[in-house]
């Protein structure tokens, strides 16, 4: 299967929609190189504006231009444009409910070697608190690349995360549509909800599943807010019983999001897989993969575990 | 009679409201209110800004940012009597289902540009305004008007940084320096100074003037209209509660409003005044 890493697809719709519409302008912070948006500025130097090393001043920023008419794209790594700039998102963006795509790359654990420092684990937690704000994060290149073209004709901020590492491209490249969640594998023993490449590991833990005879459904919630609660509930009303997965922290992310909505709707019992309430540190992606229980292997475990303990 | 008289008497005036709308509400900011009058009065009435109350969103508008946000009863009255909404509005500020919210909200307001309050985050707005003045190739000017206090803030270095470093010559950013912040003098809690050389280093033509002096402002503001190089930055020395003399250098005016008692001593003083 190809592999290729989800922020390459966001540099490659930018310049698309760049060509659709001339309102559109893109901002970096010193990290176009890695975010992807310098493919933007390669097209389109004019309407490309690097703000230098100073994140919150670049969401100000982008408040002002989409208050100007513009379409404002900006992109820094995810722990800096969601923690950095925080505070300017929720005031100048969120507050008044400014059409801004904000892209967050190199974010969870698989940024790899830098360590702690840069990985984010409450990116989704930090964004999905804030009224407004939109939450997409795609499970592979094709549906990051349909998911930028469509946020052009979003209202309002939207928060895009994006990875470093190459990842298996595995959907269909079809629109990407918000607040609409897919079901990529059918099964009927109990659902696990995935984001981001946690997607392909969940099918793959799923196949590893099958000789148990346990039938995993597993859903790919690239709309994390706002979320399909209608096919949350559908797939959960099927199983009985619901487990999460993300590059994330347990806390705040997606399965907060899932076991929020099916506290209210659908009590049943939901297992968390992701960061538990910690950093990460430095390491390979696989190293790191495999310390912190994202390997196919241990997720299949766990879920065993649960579904029979 | 004076060249400036007429914009005095609006000043004036417009203080009044502001008291009256503070005493209504039972809260807000009454000093920075009362400092940064005169600068929007220059601004709106002394034939600076062009600006249509009719079409708020004329798209030739120069912009006015007020970045200390918490001084909106000033705003209010400027933008009431220039004839955005009518008058009568401004006695529900503070109150539920007023568009007159504490701070200002461009979603809720006609004429308020940008949502602020929280400090420093509308300087970067204005920056961005003007930045998509060169995209759209628009003529108008971004005027952002900060409080001195308000310049602690980091993010208001990095705004002008960008400034300077996209030769934003259309923003023109007006300090009210008044010396006081909730905690005491701003050189007491942080200093700011030195300021105009700080400005200057970071790009901006820099003046110094009396920011109750309509000559000084009118012309200074004139000037900077007209720079074409950088962007500018003009230190207006102002005095917190301007205008009632009990009120006047006070920094526990602050973020109080005046009592029914204030009130009365407060207008009898700035009808004297006339």
């Amino acid at each position: 299967m190809e592999l290729k890493a989800t922020r390459e697809a966001y540099g490659k719709a930018l310049v698309e929609i760049g060509k659709m519409d001339n309102r559109v302008v893109v901002l970096d912070a010193d990290l176009s190189g890695s975010t992807k948006s310098a493919e933007f500025k390669k097209q389109f130097p004019d309407r490309f504006f690097n703000l230098g090393i100073a994140e919150a001043n670049m969401a100000g920023v982008a408040a002002g231009l989409a208050l100007s008419g513009l379409k404002p794209y900006a992109s820094s790594f995810a722990v800096f444009i969601t923690g950095r700039a925080f505070e300017i998102i929720r005031q100048s963006i969120c507050y008044q409910d400014l059409h801004v795509v904000l892209c967050g790359s190199h974010s969870g654990i698989s940024v790899g070697e830098d360590g702690g420092s840069h990985q984010s684990v409450a990116d989704i937690a930090l964004m999905r608190a804030l009224p407004n704000m939109k939450v997409i994060v795609p499970a592979d290149y094709s549906e990051t690349y349909q998911a930028t073209l469509a946020t052009l004709d979003m209202e309002g901020p939207v928060y895009i995360r994006t990875s470093r590492a190459k990842s298996p491209v595995f959907m269909q490249n079809e629109p990407f549509e918000l607040g609409r969640s897919k079901v990529v594998r059918e099964g009927k023993t109990a659902t696990l909800f995935a984001c981001g490449m946690m997607v392909h590991l969940a099918l793959e833990a799923a196949e590893i599943l099958t000789k148990d005879g346990i039938e995993l459904e597993v859903v790919n919630v690239s709309s994390i807010k706002p979320l399909d609660r209608e096919t949350v509930y559908n797939s959960v009303k099927k199983t009985g019983r619901a487990f999460s997965l993300e590059e994330h922290s347990v806390i705040g992310g997606l399965g907060s999001a899932i076991g929020e909505f099916l506290a209210e709707e659908l009590p049943v019992f939901i297992h968390k897989m992701g960061l538990e309430d910690r950093f990460g540190e430095s390491g390979s992606k696989e190293d790191l993969f495999c310390k912190y229980g994202f390997t196919k292997e241990a997720i299949a475990e766990r879920i065993k575990e649960r579904l029979n303990g | 009679m004076g060249e400036f008289d007429n914009l005095e008497r609006i000043a004036r005036d417009l203080r009044k409201d502001i008291l009256i709308m503070l005493n209504k509400a039972g809260s807000g900011h009454s000093g920075g209110s009362l400092s940064v009058l005169d600068i929007l009065v220059a601004l709106y009435f002394g034939g600076i800004m062009n600006y249509k109350p009719e079409d708020p969103q004329w798209e030739d508008r120069d912009r006015l940012v007020l970045s200390k946000g918490h001084a909106c009863p000033a705003l209010y009255a400027v933008l009431a009597k220039a004839g955005f909404f009518d008058r009568d509005l401004l006695w529900t500020l503070r109150k539920l289902g007023s568009p007159l919210q504490g701070h200002p909200d461009s979603k809720k307001l006609k004429g308020v540009e940008a949502s602020t309050g929280s400090l420093g985050n509308g300087i970067s707005q204005a920056v961005g305004m003007a930045l998509a003045a060169k995209v759209l190739k628009k003529r108008y000017k971004v005027f952002c008007v900060m409080g001195d206090g308000e310049l602690q803030e980091g993010i208001v270095w990095e705004a002008f940084m960008a400034a300077n470093h996209y030769k934003l010559s259309n923003l023109v950013v007006i300090i009210d320096y008044n010396g006081l912040q909730i905690d005491g003098a701003c050189n007491q809690v942080m200093n700011i100074n030195p300021l105009k050389d700080k400005l200057e280093a970071f790009g901006f033509r820099t003046y110094e003037i009396g920011g109750h002096v309509y000559k000084n402002l009118i012309d200074t503001l004139t000037t900077a209209k007209r720079n074409v190089i950088s962007p500018t930055a003009i230190i207006a020395r102002t005095v917190k509660g301007y205008g009632v003399s009990f009120m006047a250098n006070k920094v526990e005016y602050h973020g109080v409003a005046p009592t029914d008692e204030e009130l009365e001593k407060a207008l009898k003083e700035l009808d004297n005044g006339a």
